[in-house]
């Protein structure tokens, strides 16, 4: 079997790129992803910009988001208050982690 | 080509209605969905469930499905010859193509939104794939590379979707945590009409260690202590990720005090790195020899000791 050696993008948290990457790699709206931003769940690194950038862990974030909208036949709001509940639940689970650990 | 029962993997009979497939994918995707779910086997039954719902909800799919019988999940079986006709493969035993793969693309075809990719006049990117990969402490701690293989269709020059095995070697970055992705462009489902590549996300999912426990960028261990290291103090070898360390054991240490060994947790990408967490445990012996057992009946003698004063006073 052939394996192929193959450079990847590290979806890290100290690259960035931009509000048009994010939309075009995860399949979001405009209006969609504009919606996460101002619910918080995407942050950029900067509000004064006046094109925004975003990290690049945020793909995992905007691809997330479309796939619960997919999955789950969501409207925009039911995407929003599931991504709300969804990012609350990981702030919980990390706490757990470190209470656990 | 081996069947699948997208009835039974829906729970639902051969008769049901739209609604009736509908609720049934709901409620299993709220049970399986791999962003909701805790069960281990959650992301591949979620496939099924999808695969499954992609198929029955779509009418004309359903219907092309319906045509080929009833038969018993796993049986393998060659598709009509009215199929191999289609993709100029009369005779063969369609052995390396998923069912799933075929009726996506095969004549009305379609997917999940209802949409005919390969007879769309525009251009359509192909689907992502993730695989999650598991990675051992020590390959995050120091980087290093990790194949990741999975299967993914292929069309060939007639247009029959064969499912290939495809390996792609990959670096896995110093500093990267768990669940953390890598995103190979264009490694994913092939696009149609000129469409790109979808992409391959490779997750990152640290294998339980031995030693060590991970929260975050910090590493715990339980550091085993006898009761005399732990009353006296001592000089005592502990594990890290970058080598064994002596470290010193003040007089008087209790179980749960934490000793914090600076950046010696797992490194970030920007040259810190997290803290070495020694959970102290005092572990005492089951059995004691008979000079042992007096020594301790004497330290208790003499002993002022009390372990217990803040829940056996009375309150002021």
């Amino acid at each position: 079997m052939m394996t192929t050696v193959f450079d990847s993008v590290w979806l890290s948290d100290f690259d960035v790129c931009s509000a048009k990457h994010l939309i075009e790699v995860s399949g979001l709206s405009s209006e969609e992803f504009d919606v996460l931003v101002e619910i918080g769940v995407i942050v950029p690194i900067s509000d004064n910009d006046q094109t925004k950038a975003f990290q690049l862990h945020h793909v995992v974030t905007a691809n997330t988001a479309r796939k619960l909208r997919d999955d789950f036949e969501l409207d925009l709001h039911g995407m929003a208050l599931a991504m709300t509940l969804m990012r609350r639940i990981d702030e919980l689970q990390e706490e757990l982690n470190a209470a656990r650990a | 080509m081996k069947y699948k029962d997208y009835y039974q993997t829906l729970g639902i009979e051969r008769t049901a209605t739209i609604d009736d497939i509908k609720k049934a994918y709901r409620k299993l995707a709220h049970k399986y969905h791999p962003d909701v779910s805790k069960d281990p086997k959650g992301e591949e039954k979620f496939k099924e469930i999808a695969e499954a719902y992609a198929t029955l909800k779509n009418a004309e799919k359903r219907q092309e499905y319906d045509d080929l019988g009833k038969r018993p999940a796993g049986e393998n079986f060659a598709p009509p010859p009215e199929w191999q006709q289609h993709y100029g493969a009369s005779g063969s035993t369609f052995d390396d193509v998923d069912i799933s793969d075929l009726l996506n693309a095969f004549r009305s075809g379609g997917y999940a939104d209802g949409s005919n990719r390969r007879q769309a006049r525009h251009p359509v990117a192909g689907d992502d794939y993730t695989v999650t990969v598991p990675v051992a402490l020590e390959k995050i701690y120091c980087g290093g590379e990790t194949d990741v293989s999975l299967e993914l269709p292929e069309y060939d020059e007639n247009g029959l979707p064969h499912r290939v095995q495809r390996t792609f070697r990959v670096t896995i970055p110093k500093g990267a945590t768990d669940g953390q992705r890598l995103r190979l462009p264009g490694k994913g489902g092939p696009g149609f009409n000129g469409g790109e590549f979808g992409d391959l996300y490779v997750a990152l999912k640290i294998e339980a260690h031995p030693i060590f426990r991970v929260s975050g960028r910090d590493l715990f261990f339980d550091l085993l202590l006898t009761p005399s290291e732990a009353v006296l103090g001592a000089a005592v070898e502990i594990p890290t990720l970058g080598g064994k360390l002596e470290i010193k054991i003040k007089p008087g240490t209790s179980s749960g005090q934490r000793l914090r060994l600076a950046k010696r947790g797992l490194p970030s990408p920007h040259g810190d790195a997290g803290n070495l967490y020694a959970v102290i445990q005092i572990m005492v012996p089951k059995q004691v020899t008979e000079p042992e057992r007096k020594l301790y009946e004497q330290l208790a003698a003499i002993s002022d000791f009390k372990a217990r004063e803040h829940v056996t006073e009375e309150p002021k």
